[in-house]
């Protein structure tokens, strides 16, 4: 018999703790987790990650070759495992043996490693583990523990479990693998206050970005009265660079939907909101149908087994708006208004949305919450530093060797992260410095990389944790580019309320455009002009931080700040010497003509729209360095490698 | 088209202003983009001062106020892609398209906008086009990206 949903609500989510499983529902969970399996799968990585790297074309392939073959197997679409480098990914788990995983698995190579496999035999390359805890299962001879694996053995995966491993929208596997157990086992064991006590204990700190401790937040909601209190998830991941919460969606829903329940319960909320970035539409579809699942088990919904709890859950899709990451921000989008900030108090906990206690928590934070239940605050607690407990999630992207999701416990150190998890920089380049927190964090520099992660340290050398973004950054990267890059972000994304960060972001942004372009005229004090625009910079800096509403305006300035810490050679090398040392400013790059190349075309001449080209017919031609604005047009134009840049 | 924004709106009985943001959105997802028209309608159903509806919907990037094109091209301009060259990849499309970021082309085929973060950072740098991702895109490959959208167009 196949366990059905009745079959696991008598036989397991009923169960009370001292209750031993039947050896017969061991087995049936063993099926449905896919460690024992009659009929042989493939699973396929198809995350947003893997899609784009071409993971539909494999899974497609995988259906023709199976059904050419006339054999029987099912294809499951997974999430996302974490190595986003290594898309598409490709896993088969055949009857009686260990379940296989294949990296760079494009279409074209579907066919030849299938065709191996289903014969018992291994392929030759691109192997990247098996799934050496699937005990009862033989084992491919030769292969390596996908445990074992350097990106992999660091890690502790709590929050990403499941992710890229389970059938994302399939509630029973969730439930085999022993979820909503931690959230039943709260409904029956705590009360509110004990919840609330029992996650403060575990010392669990906001993910999206502040740090503030869960626990201690929930019980501002739970101690204000009212007959209507709010939970809200914020999955509006807007800081460029970050991407865990779209994993975690896309690949365990119902690990985040558990989270919730477990939150509502502990602050008293009946309704609950997924506040999601529009521009996820594969994490929206799973989350629509796991929420759908979840009310046909009755976790949602009302009287919820019996404990007379009642929950709804619903998603709102954000319209796409940085600042809406801020707690009052976010209420107002939900409630259809422009999505401004107002002051606080009153906190979102104590007046809302619609007015009511509210509590906002990021999806890495809820996500946490089953594990701890189950463990324990204790076991939690054990991981970390003295102020930062448990685990982080890191999207690990830039230059940098292998890119993608790495969760790591607290206190590890950010070079472990980025040159043994992660392979360092490719290359051969040299690593100049790894950005944090998106746009309100800052860089470390190869100085700072031994310090352990933690959100106290982190600040102490100006960068936060945010929500955990890293992009790293090589010596073909210019700082002061960046700086512009994220001061244009922000500069956008400013709701406009305060004139500091409004007006001052802009100026900012200007500031750096100056710096980062030729200075037109000679003449002019226009150096000296330049290099008081730096010192303007950090002046204006400060004024923003201090005198901005929100967390957006009031961290606005820290990528400018923090890479003028670090890098202020650089500017200086932009300001005095127009020089940019990574190339990376085009507009102070210098071009000449190379005397020996140049026929006197003239196709260059006519192309300057400054007329800054000057030469005879069939005579070499030459650039004025005062009219150029090194717009790059004569070196597209010249046919002969004569023009040179510098 | 006015009996398909209330075929919309019918779905949202007795509405208040909090659901004024996900009309909007399933108005765009159905038209493309909001119509001057449309959004006088929806003001007209939830009682609400068109010039406030304009105010929500200019504020969020997720509106736009011109029909899209047959393609509509999104690029990444997330952090990561910037490091790895995403301002060349603009650039190289606006070329390519003969347009700038936020116009649609004169034959309506394709439409170029520039979004914050796709969330793809580890395949950096990433367009997408009609939700399509492609990946590791570079000045190269974005002419046969391009060039295939094209004969798909003859084809069909």
């Amino acid at each position: 018999m196949m366990a059905d949903k009745n079959y696991l609500i008598e036989n397991v989510l009923r169960r009370t703790e001292k209750e031993e499983l039947k050896p017969e529902v061991l087995r049936q969970l063993k099926v449905l987790r896919g460690d024992e399996n009659t009929k042989p799968v493939v699973y396929v990585g198809a995350g947003t990650c893997g899609l784009g790297a071409g993971a539909a074309q494999t899974m497609q392939h995988a259906r023709t070759w199976l059904s050419e073959k006339g054999i029987d197997a099912e294809v499951i679409p997974v999430g996302c495992i974490g190595l986003c480098s290594s898309e598409p990914l490709l896993d088969v788990k055949l009857p009686g043996r260990k379940r296989i995983s294949f990296e760079h698995v494009s279409a074209e190579k579907v066919a030849p490693i299938l065709e191996q496999v289903f014969a018992g035999k291994l392929p030759q390359a691109d192997i990247l583990g098996q799934f050496a805890e699937q005990d009862t299962q033989e084992s491919w001879e030769h292969v390596p523990a996908l445990t074992d694996h350097f990106f992999f053995k660091p890690q502790v995966r709590l929050v990403l479990e499941n992710c890229g491993i389970t059938n994302p929208v399939s509630i029973e596997e969730y439930i085999a693998r022993g979820g909503y157990r931690a959230y039943l086992n709260s409904l029956k064991v705590f009360s509110r206050e004990e919840l609330c006590d029992f996650v403060e204990k575990s010392g669990l700190r906001g993910r999206g970005g502040g740090g503030f401790p869960t626990g201690k937040k929930w019980k501002f909601a739970l101690g204000t009265e009212s007959e209507q209190k709010y939970l809200i998830c914020n999955a509006d991941e807007g800081d460029p660079g970050a991407f865990m919460d779209r994993a975690v969606i896309e690949g365990d829903p119902h690990k985040l939907l558990e989270g919730m329940a477990i939150a509502a319960y502990a602050i008293g909320a009946s309704k609950a909101y997924v506040y999601i970035r529009a521009e996820y539409p594969l994490a929206i579809e799973r989350l629509v149908i796991a929420i759908d699942q979840a009310k046909q088990y009755g976790l949602i919904g009302k009287n919820i087994f019996d404990s007379g709890v009642d929950l709804d859950i619903v998603i709102k899709k954000g319209a796409g708006a940085f600042v809406c990451g801020e707690e009052t921000a976010l209420i107002h989008s939900i409630e259809g208004k422009r999505g401004m900030p107002r002051p606080r108090p009153p906190f979102p906990a104590v007046s809302g949305l619609f007015g009511k206690p509210t509590i906002i928590n990021n999806v890495e934070t809820l996500s946490n919450l089953p594990t701890i239940i189950n463990k324990g605050a204790d076991w939690f607690s054990s991981m970390g530093t003295a102020t930062s407990k448990g685990t982080k999630v890191f999207a690990l992207s830039g230059k940098i060797s292998l890119t993608g999701l790495v969760e790591i416990p607290m206190g590890t150190s950010i070079r472990e992260i980025i040159f043994t998890v992660a392979g360092g920089v490719p290359n051969g380049k040299k690593f100049k410095a790894v950005q944090m927190g998106g746009p309100s964090g800052g860089c470390v520099t190869d100085q700072n990389l031994d310090i352990p992660i933690d959100y106290e340290s982190l600040l102490n050398v100006g960068a936060m944790m945010g929500s955990g973004g890293m992009v790293v950054m090589d010596e073909d990267t210019c700082m002061v580019d960046v700086a512009k890059f994220f001061m244009d972000f922000i500069q956008r994304e400013s709701c406009g309320k305060c004139i500091p960060c409004r007006e001052g972001t802009r100026r900012m942004l200007e500031i750096l455009e100056s710096i980062t372009t030729k200075p037109k005229n000679r003449e002019t004090h226009e150096p000296l002009a330049r290099f008081k625009g730096v010192l303007q910079i950090e002046k204006l800096g400060k004024v923003i931080r201090d005198t901005s509403l929100c967390g957006l305006g009031q961290s606005a300035p820290n990528p400018v700040l923090s890479t003028l810490k670090w890098f202020r050679e650089e500017y200086e090398e932009h300001v005095f010497d127009k020089k940019c040392r990574a190339g990376v400013c085009t507009n102070l790059r210098v071009y000449t003509i190379d005397v020996e190349n140049c026929t006197g075309c003239t196709l260059c001449a006519k192309k300057c729209p400054t007329n800054a080209i000057i030469g005879g017919r069939k005579q070499p031609h030459f650039i004025i360095p005062d009219k150029c604005i090194s717009c790059g047009a004569c070196e597209e134009a010249c046919n002969f490698n004569a023009v040179k840049v510098s | 088209m006015t009996s398909s924004i209330q075929e919309i709106l019918n779905k949202y009985p007795n509405a208040g202003h909090d659901s004024l943001i996900p009309i909007l959105q399933q108005v765009q997802e159905h038209m493309g983009y909001l119509s001057e028209e449309s959004v006088v309608e929806v003001g007209k159903y939830l009682n609400m001062p068109t010039s406030k509806i304009f105010g929500v919907a200019t504020f969020y990037n997720q509106f736009r106020f011109n029909a899209p094109g047959k393609f509509h091209v999104q690029v990444c301009r997330g952090t990561a892609c910037h490091v790895l060259g995403s301002a060349t990849v603009l650039n190289e499309i606006e070329k390519n398209l003969k347009i700038k970021a936020g116009q649609t082309t004169k034959d309506k085929m394709f439409s170029l906008e520039v979004v914050a973060c796709i969330g793809a950072c580890g395949l950096a740098p990433v367009i997408s086009i009609n939700g399509e991702f492609h990946a590791k895109v570079t000045s190269e490959t974005i002419k046969t990206i391009f060039e295939s959208y094209r004969n798909r167009e003859v084809v069909s």
